[in-house]
């Protein structure tokens, strides 16, 4: 009797749960159809009115007034626009989640997981590439069929950031110019002063992927990113294999703190600032951090240094330059306009990417007083091609490497403690072969 | 809807039961037949709406080649599935799980242990459930942070050990098996508390006559244990299992928060969560939930097979 109750009660759960997903499956995937609207900037400032709102992944400037004084001064200017924000904490995460209604704010940052061409289905265009690319840098970044989708607000440059101090104790006054010389340099700190030669912030894993950033670095090569459509990016000789090899040596010649699993991107503030630790590869947005840190922990902000990835084309250095999130304007905004004027105003005049040090996203604008050192040395800036990155990106899902992803370099590093058995030659070789079998098969 | 709520009450309330009288309205009946439903509709509203709905989406995404973004998607059958089963390093995975399978027998044995010790007349007896069950009540977010310290080098673990002069300098985390029993060892301390308060729920609706017999017959503590509590707890029991085994199968907070899967920590949940968010691949993962989902359901049917849940028949 129980067993018939049962069974019957399993079958009407059974029904409504095929009934709700047939229901359901209707609602799968959104956007719509729309596609191709632009924002064009407003020709009078007074007459621009709406309220916007700007998604942010910058909780801390939303929550300690930062972002306000930004939207005070931008009313000066459009005294009919309100510009409210939202920081959000896991902003790829819920932005993600949030671009499968029409509800993404007014204007966002173009979250990394968007792929370049579905850029038009999701934002409106600022402007043809050819007219953008005369006033700004990284418009190639997103642009798609010729239109630009998005701004970023400040360049930035990967390379090293250290104390100054600490280099200067072990007696190395010059930039090393090899990987070689470089570890070389990372043992004379080891063994002549209390630091920690490096750092990894392997538990918090997106240090790790930005050491991804510094792909081109090797050989000052712009196309150095789009060959990896064609060619294997950890070959003999290439800057990925350059860039890993240089990784494996620290960790493995016990050269990075010594337990990377529990370590804190926080707490490792503080610590280069006092020069427990030496150095930390990040990228040149990081040096305002760290002088904060310094000044908070008492020690001088001048302590900070800043140098690139240890290789040189021609006997000069050559950074990557490179945007950070870019600014675009949601589709589906009833008050384009107004936001177009934000993201024009925010890159322009606002004065952002002087307040964090970084490069600015405008042409032939000077660079920012810490990569005063890198003019000095004659270091070259480039900023790689864009036009395979949907393809690469593709290729990197599909082999689920994740060039931008800490996973494979967590696993890079386990290997060099010993933690994972193999090769530095077999490991690569695995991440090659994986590699090209997603070529083919994402090239179709 | 006014109307209903204001004539449910007249119509509906129940008369003091001998008063009723024999032949109802037809009218009241139906009334009485709608009522429950009334009660049920907004919990039911809730559950489809958030349990039901978004498992019937995702198994309908799981026949996709969806990313979790694009406004485009391909039906693409069970390619997925076929992807999944010829993928074998997909589930190699589940070699994490026995680490936290084995955790889970610990987990039991102490909470069971502690359970009978609680539920005879113990000095601070209070005080103790409350410490045990404390645990469970954090959120597992803010466990992994807590471990996260207690793990470092230098940490809590290394000082306390101190103390007592062990210096082991050991990096808790660092290799695939330390990480995994270090991790496992979290999820002990974290669910033992639950499993405690479900036995000693169970063990203090045993009848005290029966102690009070087994005493006068000149039973010890272990014959009562033996005889009394384990035999009376058994559909506990078996619960406490089917969770622990579904639990391990699909451990997520506690890995993820400290490792993030890192250092051969990786489960399958995490991995899932991998290849939908990371690397876009919602249409795949969707099909690893699912299967996991199945997994689990088949783990339980066979574990209902072997050990059957009989009426319990104490006296």
């Amino acid at each position: 009797m129980v067993h018939i109750r049962i069974r019957t009660r399993t079958t009407a759960f059974a029904g409504a749960l095929i009934a709700t997903a047939l229901l359901t499956a209707g609602c799968t995937g959104s956007g719509g159809s729309t596609k191709g609207a632009d924002a064009k900037a407003p020709t009078d400032a007074k007459k621009v009115s709406g309220a916007i709102t700007v998604l942010t992944q910058r909780t801390d400037l939303a929550q300690d007034g930062t972002l306000k004084k930004y939207a005070a001064e931008f009313k000066k200017i459009y005294p009919g626009v309100d510009v409210k924000f939202e920081g959000i904490t896991d902003y790829e995460g819920e932005v993600k989640i949030r671009m499968n209604t029409e509800n993404y704010g007014d204007v966002l940052m173009i979250p990394s997981v968007v792929k370049k061409n579905d850029y038009p289905k999701f934002f409106a265009s600022l402007g043809t590439s050819a007219e953008r690319s005369k006033k700004y840098n990284y418009t190639a970044f997103t642009t798609v069929d010729g239109k630009v989708y998005g701004q970023s607000p400040i360049g930035t440059t990967p390379g090293f950031v250290y104390n100054k101090k600490v280099w200067k104790e072990a007696g190395i006054t010059a930039w090393p110019t090899t990987p070689a010389g470089f570890i070389a340099d990372l043992k004379a700190i080891k063994s002549k002063t209390k630091a920690t030669p490096y750092y990894t912030n392997f538990k918090d894993m997106w240090p790790l992927t930005s050491w991804t950033a510094a792909n081109g670095s090797v050989s000052c090569d712009t196309q150095a990113q789009n060959k990896f459509t064609t060619t294997d990016p950890w070959a003999e000789g290439s800057d990925l294999r350059t860039i890993d090899t240089l990784v494996y040596d620290i960790v493995h010649e016990n050269l990075a703190e010594k337990d990377p699993t529990t370590t804190n991107w926080e707490g490792s503030k503080p610590k280069l600032a006092k020069g427990e630790i030496a150095t930390m590869w990040l990228g040149s947005w990081a040096v305002i951090q760290m002088q904060q840190a310094a000044t908070a922990a008492g020690t001088s902000p001048d302590d900070i240094g800043f140098m690139p990835f240890p290789a040189q084309v021609d006997g000069k250095f050559c950074a990557i330059s490179a945007p950070d999130y870019n600014q675009a304007v949601n589709i589906h905004s009833a008050h384009k306009d107004a936001a177009r004027a934000w993201i024009d105003w925010f890159t322009d005049k606002s004065g952002y990417s002087v307040t964090n040090l970084a490069l600015s996203p405008v042409k032939g604008a000077p660079l920012p007083a810490i990569l005063k050192p890198y003019e000095d040395a004659g270091a070259k800036f480039i900023e790689l091609n864009q036009d395979k990155t949907a393809q690469v990106n593709e290729i990197d899902n599909e082999s689920e490497i994740g060039l931008q992803k800490p996973d494979y370099r967590q696993e890079l590093i386990d290997l060099a403690r010993g933690a994972k058995k193999g090769t530095l030659d077999g490991f690569l070789a695995g991440l090659s072969k994986r590699w090209s079998a997603a070529e083919k098969s994402a090239g179709n | 809807m006014v109307q209903i709520a204001d004539k449910a009450p007249r119509t509906g309330a129940p008369a003091p039961v001998r008063e009723r009288p024999a032949p109802r309205p037809s009218r009241a009946r139906l009334w009485r037949g709608v009522t429950p439903w009334l009660f049920m509709a907004v919990p039911l509203a809730l559950l489809v709406t958030f349990t039901y709905a978004p498992v019937a989406n995702m198994i309908a995404y799981s026949f996709t080649d969806w990313d979790g973004l694009s406004p485009d998607l391909k039906y693409t059958g069970f390619e997925n599935y076929t992807e999944l089963f010829t993928r074998p390093e997909l589930f190699q995975v589940f070699y994490v799980s026995v680490y936290y399978l084995a955790a889970s027998v610990v987990q039991i044995a102490v909470a069971l242990y502690f359970a009978t010790l609680l539920s005879f007349n113990v000095r601070f007896r209070n005080l103790f459930k409350g410490i045990l069950f404390f645990p469970y009540l954090i959120n597992g977010v803010a466990i992994g942070f807590v471990f996260l310290y207690f793990f470092q080098d230098g940490g809590t673990l290394d000082s306390v050990l101190k103390l007592f002069g062990a210096s082991t300098d050991r990096a808790w985390l660092g290799t695939p098996a330390s990480a995994n029993v270090s991790l496992a060892g979290v999820s002990i301390w974290r669910f033992m508390g639950l499993n405690f308060v479900l036995f000693l729920g169970a063990i203090q609706s045993i009848p005290g006559e029966l102690y009070e017999a087994a005493e006068l017959d000149g039973a010890t503590r272990w014959q009562q244990f033996r005889h009394i509590i384990a035999p009376g707890i058994k559909p506990v029991i078996s619960l406490s299992v089917i969770l622990a085994i579904s639990g391990s199968l699909s451990v997520f907070e506690i890995p993820y928060i400290m490792t993030g899967g890192a250092t051969g920590t990786e489960t399958f949940v995490i991995q899932t969560v991998k290849l939908a968010f990371q690397f876009n691949k919602t249409g795949l993962a969707s099909a690893a939930a699912v299967v996991l989902l199945l997994i689990i359901l088949a783990a339980t049917w066979v574990q209902r097979r072997l050990v059957p849940d009989d009426k319990v028949d104490l006296v």
